[in-house]
């Protein structure tokens, strides 16, 4: 699933982000979930009991699906704007 | 360590969709002092949600839905409204004092009442590979589509029940992306019956029939009368594989199609977000029809409880219009009932309200009805699915919780965890209590969920900001 950015759309500045690690490009404005989604990364961590893989799944807020670690805490990524230099650990089973 | 200042208002409005943002604009155009809470940045809600900053359309063009959050955000923007965005409701205590955390701090409100108007989440009846990445809610392909302009994938199949489904099918052909096919749990005839319900509003049976025929441009597989019975792949869904069903959702054993998919956007309808009148322990009623458990309340959204009124998709499913009038009937309420209408005022206010909800019934009966819960879609989940995703609780488990003696939902959380995750039981409640109601007899004896704060989970580290240990006042020890 990489979700496609649509044509027509005004975008805010280019910003880049780090991913475990590794950079990751997205514009200004954009929810961390989508930038993420828009990068084709798909899983963003394990369920605790089973460690079955999980993605984004509501978007609104209610799910905490997208609970993952962003600047060094646990924030839900559809609800984050994106902002340069914002690190994002995708978190593990834990 | 200065002690969080409680800011007095006359009127606390919790949800800035729709309905609560009416609702704020009617009691403070009454002459109340009134505090808008939202977990946004923005007011919108969720039909409403405004681009966020950055993004724009490029040629200004705005569909429907954008102009009327346009014009809600500038009302409020216009208004005495005390508008207070991003910040999460995580406590309400007494009458009514709430509590909220944000990245800015916590702040707190104090009023004697309180409009609860926290919207609807999306009920999705579990089936076998719901938890892959890449499955995603049919609301939240909206949101990616009109709030961050993404399409949610290459190829998406979009499948559940109601005018959604043909909203995001549109929707992703007009972003250009592609619509592997549309799995739809209604019938034609299911839709030929809401059609006079849905001509009752010609603007929007218009949008909807231009969606169909873009749809039907793009020969877009339509497969009416059919569920998802299984989505498959590795570390994220690859296809989707679904069969024929009867009106109540059951399997009929018709052959099965599978897609290949890198996407699959999938509801099926809505349910109330009623937790505030549940943590207040106002009375609630069980209504299928309207999308599950919802408060009990008089014409103008007074619930059991004092002071609290309940408005909008959150104390009844029925959409975004609809939802705007019903909260500002509780804000013409509050403001009566604190005495800042008279009768009079208030009877001629009130009466034309009334009038505009009722020319809505017959539209949000259609749509609802195309949305409405197949019961047996709840008894066909296989015993090996996952309910709660939070706490990975499959049926058996669930099942097995039943027989040694779990007989409404709060027990069976106890014995299987089922629900006491991250997500406080929004995602499976519904389809947990359906299964409990299975044994139980019915929804009624099946039972909610008791409310409990949190209301929303908020990092400890949110709510103690600056404090540390040693601000931890300790008394001097007694003498001996």
């Amino acid at each position: 699933m990489t979700a496609q950015r649509m044509a027509g759309i005004g975008r805010g500045a280019p910003v880049s982000i780090v991913v475990d690690g590794s950079p990751v490009e997205a514009f200004g404005g954009e929810s961390l979930a989508a930038a993420l989604l828009a990068a084709n990364i798909v899983q963003l961590r394990k369920s605790p009991r089973e460690g079955g893989v999980r993605g984004a799944f509501c978007f609104m807020g209610v799910c905490q699906e997208c609970a993952i670690i962003v600047d060094g805490t646990v924030q839900q990524a559809c609800l984050v704007p994106v902002h340069d230099g914002m690190t994002v650990t995708l978190r593990g089973s834990v | 360590m200065a002690l969080p200042l409680v800011l007095p208002f006359d009127l606390v409005v919790i949800g800035a969709g729709p309905a609560g943002g009416a609702a704020a604009l009617a009691a403070s155009e009454a002459g109340l002092r009134v505090v808008l809470i939202d977990e946004s940045a923005a007011p919108g809600g969720q039909v409403y949600r405004a681009m966020p900053a950055g993004l724009s359309h490029s040629d200004g063009a705005l569909g429907p839905d954008e102009r009327a959050g346009q014009a809600l955000r500038e009302a409020i923007a216009a208004s005495s409204v005390t508008w207070k965005g991003g910040a999460r409701v995580w406590s309400i205590s007494g009458r009514y004092r709430i509590d909220t955390a944000s990245t800015a701090g916590c702040e707190s409100f104090e009023a004697p009442r309180l409009v609860a108007a926290t919207g609807a989440h999306e009920r999705i009846v579990p089936f076998p590979g719901w938890t892959l990445p890449g499955v995603i809610g049919l609301a939240g392909a909206t949101i990616l589509m009109k709030s961050q302009g993404m399409v949610p994938g290459r190829r998406t199949l979009v499948a559940g029940c109601g005018p959604l489904l043909a909203a995001v099918a549109a929707k992703i052909i007009a972003g250009g992306g592609e619509v592997a096919a549309i799995v739809d749990l209604s019938s034609r005839a299911d839709w030929l019956k809401a059609l006079p319900g849905l001509a009752s509003r010609p603007a929007l049976l218009k949008q909807g029939i231009n969606w169909f025929l873009a749809i039907g441009m793009a020969r877009v597989p339509v497969l009416f009368r059919h569920t998802i019975v299984r989505a498959e792949g590795e570390n994220a869904v690859a296809s989707v594989t679904a069969s024929p069903v009867d009106g109540n959702g059951r399997l009929s054993g018709g052959p099965e199609r599978t897609f290949e998919v890198d996407s699959l956007a999938v509801g099926h309808g809505l349910v109330p977000g009623a937790e505030i009148p549940r943590l207040l322990r106002s009375k609630l009623a069980f209504s299928a029809a309207s999308g599950g458990w919802i408060p009990v309340r008089d014409t103008f959204g007074r619930c059991s409880v004092e002071g609290l009124y309940a408005a909008g998709d959150g104390a009844e499913i029925a959409g975004a219009l609809p939802a705007a009038i019903t909260g500002r009937l509780a804000g013409l309420a509050a403001a009566r009932d604190s005495g800042a209408l008279d009768s009079a005022r208030f009877e001629i206010l009130s009466e034309v309200t009334l009038a505009a909800f009722r020319k809505t019934l017959a539209f949000s009966g259609a749509a609802r009805d195309l949305m409405r819960p197949r019961p047996a879609m709840i008894e066909d989940i296989a015993p090996d699915t996952v309910v709660c995703r939070c706490e990975d609780i499959r049926r058996s488990e669930i099942e097995a919780a039943i027989a040694a003696g779990a007989s409404e939902v709060n027990q069976l959380k106890h014995f299987s965890r089922c629900g006491m995750g991250p997500c406080q039981g929004r995602m499976c409640g519904d389809t947990v209590a359906g299964l409990v109601a299975l044994h139980a007899g019915s929804r009624e004896a099946a039972g909610y969920w008791t409310g409990r704060p949190p209301l929303r989970p908020v990092p400890l580290s949110m709510l103690l900001g600056e404090f540390d240990y040693s601000d931890i006042p300790v008394p001097e020890p007694a003498p001996l």
